[in-house]
């Protein structure tokens, strides 16, 4: 750790408001980029689940259930 | 299997979809255990920088975002280039499918440098080769979205943004020469091909685990939005069906 005790690491040496603003965004990204592939195939499954409908009645697996 | 047996079936949708099932939460895996770690090891166990002191931490998020703004945009030359030539399925669904991705990381990167800069120019933004050329690329992207936006036929659209995404390809060596060519506020590269990284390994280790990481993600988003787009691409296949009910794995 190169830094002296967690205030020196939040305040970055004067520089703390642009680097965890910097950091802050690049997470909120990643998180939301994640999630919206793992929604995004979720929602493409029951799309086509809800189109097979009649055919293959119960074809709602285990991972799908809330 | 043969090299050019591996490219027809990559031509297949079907094909790269049973074959990417497996490596699609590898990469997400992959990447996440990559980028917390660079992230952690950039913010707390780097040394700071002998002249921009603690701020230099940004690069650890700037560069790997830059780093793929540019490699994104690089793919969907190739793609484009796949598409007007030989008409491959799978690269129209490139160009599709990763214009929203790469708009993305190409504003990380332009945000991430302004909030670099001002602590170390002095300025949240300045019209210096490099940081112009990278706005041109996000508009480049935004041109490549509005393109498909603006023509209703799905494959006069298709060779529309091939062509744009061909001819943008240009801005590409333009950004990685910018800061040789313009020498103005932004600095060198950090890594080269042909010689030993200036800063010491204790500051580039962090940094190239995060653009290991960042490639993790790109190839994670890659074959996500390819698998998703395949199956709406079809949705009456047998095959899609068959996954749909859950009796394909994965």
């Amino acid at each position: 750790m190169m830094f002296e005790d967690w205030q020196a690491f939040i305040a970055m040496g004067g520089h703390g408001l642009y680097v965890w603003m910097a950091y802050s965004v690049a997470v909120a990204l990643l998180i939301a980029n994640l999630t919206g592939l793992d929604r995004e195939r979720r929602r493409t499954r029951r799309h086509l689940q809800a189109q097979l409908g009649n055919r293959t009645p119960g074809g709602l697996d285990a991972s799908e259930a809330p | 299997m043969t090299l050019k047996q591996f490219w027809h079936r990559l031509g297949s949708p079907k094909w790269f979809f049973h074959m990417s099932g497996p490596w699609q939460g590898a990469f997400a895996v992959l990447a996440v255990l990559l980028l917390l770690t660079g992230m952690t090891w950039g913010l707390a166990f780097a040394p700071p920088d002998y002249q921009q002191g603690n701020s230099f931490r940004i690069i650890y998020v700037h560069v790997p975002a830059a780093v793929l703004a540019q490699s994104v945009y690089l793919t969907l030359g190739v793609a484009g280039v796949l598409l007007l030539v030989w008409r491959m399925k799978m690269a129209q669904l490139v160009l599709e499918n990763l214009v929203g991705f790469g708009a993305w990381m190409t504003a990380l990167a332009l945000f991430t440098g302004a909030v670099w800069g001002k602590p170390t120019w002095g300025t949240w933004w300045v019209f210096d080769g490099r940081t112009t050329s990278t706005l041109v690329l996000l508009f480049l992207y935004f041109g490549l979205y509005a393109l498909r936006q603006a023509i209703p036929s799905r494959e006069a659209a298709g060779r529309a943004c091939a062509l744009l995404a061909v001819v943008g390809v240009i801005n590409i060596p333009v950004i990685k020469y910018s800061v040789e060519w313009w020498t103005t506020l932004h600095q060198g590269a950090t890594f080269k091909l042909t010689e030993a990284p200036a800063m010491p390994a204790s500051m580039w280790a962090p940094l190239l685990v995060n653009v290991l990481g960042a490639y993790c993600l790109f190839a994670a988003n890659l074959i996500a939005k390819l698998r998703t787009a395949i199956l709406r691409q079809e949705p009456g296949a047998a095959w899609v069906r068959d996954w749909a009910a859950g009796e394909v794995r994965p």
